[in-house]
């Protein structure tokens, strides 16, 4: 593991990714620290950390684009295979090394609380608080970036998912108050929705049966409890988008609450997508 | 050293490797042969653990590459078809990480890329980076690759092709040298390469092996000769008269007539062609007819090649181990 996390890490130095994400990073940290702590004179960090947090839906894929995919495009996920190590470690090097990339920015970040504090009276604990949510709601997007980009060889296509699939998580819960509330359209929703988990399984595994098979059983676990107790999917949907929000979490801590199930929740969200990363490598051995 | 047993492997319904079974054992050079798409580098990717197989098992010194991965890759050197080389990086970093990989830390790790690359013969270009290298030089960097470790068994898919004819010369030594201290196996489908390197050729048509042991021994029993050209005194008629009177003689086909001398095509169906051969000697002898000239007709691997290969699928050649 440590031989990949090495190996990567040179890599985004040697390539211009990690002066890239760590620039834009200080950039909208920069331009948010003036806005709100110099210009506004407001003494709360953790604002301009929510300013930021947007940034994350272009730098994150930028930085995880090329994790798999480059592997994949140059033919030397055939190496990664043939060496003694497992994927997992390929994955947990590979992750580890993003992570560092990652935290080299947020140093420079946790010293603008001291240095305000210099000058006026700021509350560390919030600002110190907001910015270890940030690190761990930076670290959950950039396994989320990891698995998309395990999923192909292009680097293009894999940033434009990672884009894609940012964004609607930013702004899911602006969208949940469009969705249907009404016990009918959440369940035709979330009939959709195993619709759609089916297709990925299929073009994941290529096998159709088991493909079939779960849609058809979530389809009819669906219609069966809609038909026992139709209330229960009252707001169902709204209510998920807004869970799954990974943006929306993080606001608890700007607003001053330091959210433990937040925090675990994140800490899930990083192990289920280093896990699909690695079924989606192990893949490539089946077929 | 590596057992393959009853290795199957589907895509869908196209069967890519059909029930393959061999053993290798130590100590020799094996080549690979077979057409392109007979299932070659599928059965080494499979063998590396680079492929999961639909059936079968593969063991390397008795460690399962699916169940034991670690134990088994640390025995095998792995040069796929394309050599998977990192085009922003020098050879130097690039075999510090591999060679991490496998395992290797501190003065170990110094000394064996320092003993790879010298063996490998990259090291005027060890400072510069891959992408700018020949296809000759990234082929070699990825056998040094492979070399890391000191693998027991070396397998390369395909090392020669897509190089110039100087180049494939120098890649040919390379894993002649490389024979004398590993076990190799590498695949191609040029038979003359094959034959010249290799102790031991296995030839694979459609998935299957069809062919498997020493290329004389191969040349020996797959096709035995069994057609005798031979130039005796006497008439068209004479010779085939007396060459059709010998026992185990299926037919007589004088190809050409001179004045008092007639050369024919003799086949026969005896175990041993030379036992034919000594009675057309008495037979003509004995009729006081001289024969100026006789030959064997001797196969070579490239008939046997096109024999196995090209059989139409469910006719087959001879199976498995000769």
């Amino acid at each position: 593991m440590t031989a990949v996390w090495k190996h990567e890490l040179k890599n985004y130095f040697h390539s211009l990714t990690a002066y890239v994400f760590g620039a834009f990073l200080l950039a909208f940290t920069g331009i948010g620290a003036m806005l709100y702590n110099i210009q506004a004179a407001v003494s709360n960090f953790e604002y301009v950390l929510s300013f930021c947090s947007l940034v994350f839906v272009v730098i994150v894929p930028v930085l995880t684009m090329r994790a798999i995919a480059e592997e994949r495009r140059q033919k030397t996920d055939q190496l990664l295979y043939s060496l003694p190590i497992t994927t997992l470690q390929v994955i947990l090097g590979k992750y580890l090394a993003l992570l560092a990339v990652y935290l080299i920015p947020l140093c420079v970040i946790s010293l603008y609380p001291l240095v305000f504090a210099q000058y006026g009276e700021v509350c560390l604990r919030t600002a110190y608080g907001s910015i270890l949510a940030f690190f761990i709601l930076g670290a959950a997007l950039i396994a989320v970036g990891v698995f998309i980009s395990s999923l192909t060889d292009n680097q293009g296509m894999a940033a434009g998912i990672g884009v894609a699939v940012i964004l609607l998580n930013y702004y899911s819960v602006s969208l949940s108050e469009y969705a249907s509330a009404t016990a009918a359209g959440s369940a035709v929703a979330l009939a959709v929705l195993a619709l759609l988990l089916g297709l990925v399984i299929r073009c994941l595994t290529r096998n159709g049966n088991v493909a079939y098979w779960v849609s058809f059983l979530l389809i009819l676990a669906i219609t069966a409890l809609y038909v026992v107790d139709s209330s229960a999917f009252e707001g169902l949907l709204p209510d998920i988008m807004a869970k799954l929000s990974l943006f929306e979490r993080f606001n608890t801590f700007v607003n001053g609450v330091f959210d433990m199930t937040a925090i675990v929740f994140y800490l899930t969200v990083i192990v289920f997508f280093l896990f699909l990363s690695v079924q989606s490598l192990e893949k490539r051995r089946y077929n | 050293m590596i057992t393959v047993e009853h290795l199957t492997k589907c895509y869908g319904d196209f069967m890519a490797v059909e029930d393959l079974s061999f053993s290798i054992e130590e100590g020799h050079v094996y080549g690979f042969l077979g057409p392109n798409g007979a299932g070659k580098s599928t059965t080494m990717n499979i063998m590396t653990g680079c492929l999961s197989a639909t059936a079968g098992h593969v063991r390397i010194d008795g460690h399962d590459i699916f169940e034991e991965p670690g134990k088994a890759k640390r025995l095998i050197g792995y040069l796929p078809e394309q050599p998977p080389l990192y085009m922003n990086e020098t050879p130097e970093e690039y075999l510090r990480f591999v060679g991490e990989a496998k395992g290797l830390r501190g003065r170990e790790l110094a000394e064996q890329i320092a003993s790879v690359i010298e063996q490998t013969r990259i090291a005027d270009v060890k400072h510069r980076s891959i992408a700018a290298l020949s296809k000759g030089y990234r082929q070699r960097l990825g056998i040094a690759q492979a070399l890391l470790g000191n693998p027991r068994v070396i397998i390369l898919d395909e090392p020669t092709v897509g190089l110039d004819p100087l180049q494939i010369i120098e890649i040919r030594d390379l894993i002649k040298q490389l024979g004398q201290s590993h076990t190799v196996v590498f695949s191609s489908h040029i038979l003359s390469e094959v034959q010249a390197i290799c102790d031991q050729i296995l030839i694979i048509a459609r998935g299957k092996l069809v062919a498997f042991g020493e290329p004389a021994e191969l040349e020996r029993q797959l096709l035995s000769p069994s057609e005798i050209t031979l130039t005796a005194e006497g008439t068209a008629q004479e010779v085939r008269d007396l060459a059709a009177g010998v026992p185990h003689v299926t037919d007589v086909a004088v190809t050409a007539e001179e004045p008092s001398l007639a050369t024919a095509r003799v086949h026969t169906d005896a175990e041993d062609i030379r036992d034919t051969s000594r009675a057309l000697f008495f037979a003509f002898a004995g009729a006081g007819k001289a024969i100026v000239e006789m030959s064997l007709k001797r196969a070579n691997l490239e008939d046997i090649f096109l024999e196995l290969t090209e059989a139409p699928p469910g006719g087959g050649g001879p199976g498995g181990r000769l």
